[in-house]
């Protein structure tokens, strides 16, 4: 469904985000994305729709090099890719049904997008997907109106309405207590799995990624360090992941949703993130 | 507990002293900048001549306008007040139409974050251009080059409408969310597409805010280049003080007044509207 090759990406400012990525994704596979801040994650899904254009390396999407798309042929290729984003990144000033018929923007013209008119199918897809997402209470509402559950909700409405083949999920429940966290996630995993979709689901949470996603994926200062099922995560993996940390304590608070910062504590000479950046 | 009480009271002898660092360090400079001040005021004051005289035969006049501006007089020249209010109002709606419709065009090219640098140059460009002299300024050249009347003044409103709006939206335009912006991208939407869904939306309760907001400063300068014959008000008013009819001056004064208060009254409300 999804294949990288060797990508690449330095940023102007000569940060080396990626080091030569290869990733595979079969049709219908989820995989997890994990790894510390800094590590590449957000750029690697950046650059499959190529919101951020890769140095060099190439991403294939079915038959398409999506790297070699020109303006065009890029819209057309982006129309098959849902994204879901951390801060949802919606349109606040616009209402429910509008953040979520923008996900047709791709298929429709200027003018008929410039007056919201948009064809009786997208706007029955649009309703059904509410439905779906349990918001079809909040329509007319606008998007600044929703909390945080409600607003990934109509984010990954806006993803789906595109009819994608693939979904590039960034951080989904990074802004969202534990409970949403874990309703947003069951809500992905159950859509992608109704639609054969194939997604790569960018995480820090790994607890959560262990509880959902059967693929995990460590990235660590632009490299792959880690691919393989979740069940796999030991201790040691972790460690080349994130960096030395007592994992073994963090993993039996599995239930707590929370393992982000609130596990053990150590002196701060062993912070991993000092190690890392 | 109680040693913590101890740490923090003042009789435990923490000699640690602060004050909010000085914005020059050096003291012998901070005090030269000072006197430097001080003895340049002095001088400047100094240096200005007042004929006394000259006041004093002011405040018998300035005597006579506050007389006349307690007598406002709206009929004595009521048609002369009445043409020019009407082309004054004209000037300015028509101006702001026209400016606003040219402002955004070269908004959108003034933002960095959405156009290349050489689209940006030259929009840039234009805004400082259109922004570099006063209205007097402009107008007088409007005047030369077109003569008396509104059309000049048309001109030069819209013009400083160009400088004034179009570089606020592309100020506002550079600071919007860009991730609603990848957002809107991400789903293949095309360039149009995307300053429609995620930048109009994102700047909208601003652009309309800033045209209000320009309709009535548009209004007072309306008056203001009339007096160097670009038509509207300012031409009746500068009339009126050269013939010192103050009472009609006063009258045209507080036309003008009233219409500014109702200009900013409607446009608080429709910020509010947009908000």
């Amino acid at each position: 469904m999804l294949r990288i090759e060797q990508l690449h990406k330095r940023y102007k400012t000569g940060d080396t985000a990626l080091r030569g990525v290869s990733l595979t994704v079969a049709p219908g596979e989820i995989i997890g994305l994990i790894g510390p801040s800094g590590a590449g994650k957000s750029t690697l899904i950046r650059c499959v729709n190529r919101l951020v254009e890769p140095t060099s390396g190439r991403i294939f999407l079915g038959d398409t090099e999506v790297t070699r798309l020109t303006s065009n042929s890029l819209r057309h290729a982006r129309r098959r890719i849902g994204m879901i984003f951390q801060e949802y990144s919606l349109v606040e000033r616009l209402t429910v049904m509008e953040n979520v018929l923008s996900g047709r923007l791709g298929y429709t013209g200027f003018w008929a997008s410039w007056f919201r008119r948009f064809p009786q199918t997208d706007i029955k897809l649009a309703f059904a997907l509410l439905e779906r997402v349990g918001l079809i209470e909040q329509v007319d509402k606008r998007a600044d109106a929703l909390s945080g559950g409600q607003r990934q909700r109509v984010g990954i409405a806006r993803a789906l309405v595109q009819e994608p083949e693939f979904l590039l999920i960034d951080e989904p429940t990074a802004s969202l207590d534990p409970k949403t966290s874990r309703q947003v996630m069951r809500l992905l995993t159950e859509l992608c799995s109704e639609r054969r979709l194939a997604a790569i689901v960018n995480i820090h949470d790994v607890a959560l990624a262990q509880m959902f996603l059967p693929r995990i994926v460590g990235l660590r200062a632009g490299e792959i360090v880690y691919d393989g099922p979740s069940e796999n995560l030991s201790p040691e993996v972790l460690t080349t992941i994130y960096g030395d940390e007592d994992w073994t304590q963090s993993a039996a608070r599995d239930d707590n949703d929370d393992l982000d910062g609130h596990g053990t504590h150590r002196p701060p000479d062993l912070e991993p993130a000092a190690q890392y950046p | 507990m109680t040693t913590a009480t101890q740490n923090i009271s003042p009789t435990n002898g923490d000699a640690r002293r602060w004050a909010p660092p000085r914005l020059i360090e050096t003291n012998w400079v901070r005090w030269a900048v000072a006197l430097g001040v001080a003895g340049y005021l002095i001088l400047a004051f100094a240096s200005i001549n007042v004929n006394w005289a000259r006041v004093f035969e002011g405040m018998a006049r300035a005597g006579r306008l506050f007389e006349g501006f307690l007598t406002p007089n709206f009929t004595a020249r009521w048609s002369d007040i009445q043409q020019g209010m009407i082309e004054s109002l004209t000037m300015t709606v028509t101006a702001t139409v026209a400016g606003v419709a040219l402002a955004i065009p070269f908004g959108l090219g003034a933002a960095r974050n959405l156009t290349p640098w050489w689209i940006y140059g030259i929009c840039r460009g234009v805004i400082a251009v259109s922004r570099a002299l006063h209205e007097l300024i402009v107008a007088i050249f409007f005047v030369v080059m077109f003569g008396f009347g509104p059309f000049a003044g048309f001109l030069t409103l819209c013009i400083s409408t160009i400088g004034f709006l179009s570089k606020l939206l592309a100020d506002d335009i550079e600071e919007i969310d860009p991730a609603q912006v990848d957002a809107i991208r991400a789903t293949g939407a095309g360039f149009w597409q995307v300053i429609d869904f995620a930048v109009a939306s994102q700047v909208l309760p601003r652009l309309v805010g800033l045209t209000t907001y320009k309709v009535d400063i548009n209004f007072r300068e309306s008056s203001v280049i009339g007096i160097v014959g670009a038509g509207g008000i300012g031409a009746t008013l500068n009339t009126a003080l050269d013939r010192y009819e103050f009472d009609t001056a006063a009258a045209i004064l507080l036309i003008i007044i009233v219409i500014v208060m109702a200009c900013e009254y409607t446009s608080g409300a429709i910020r509010k509207r947009f908000a």
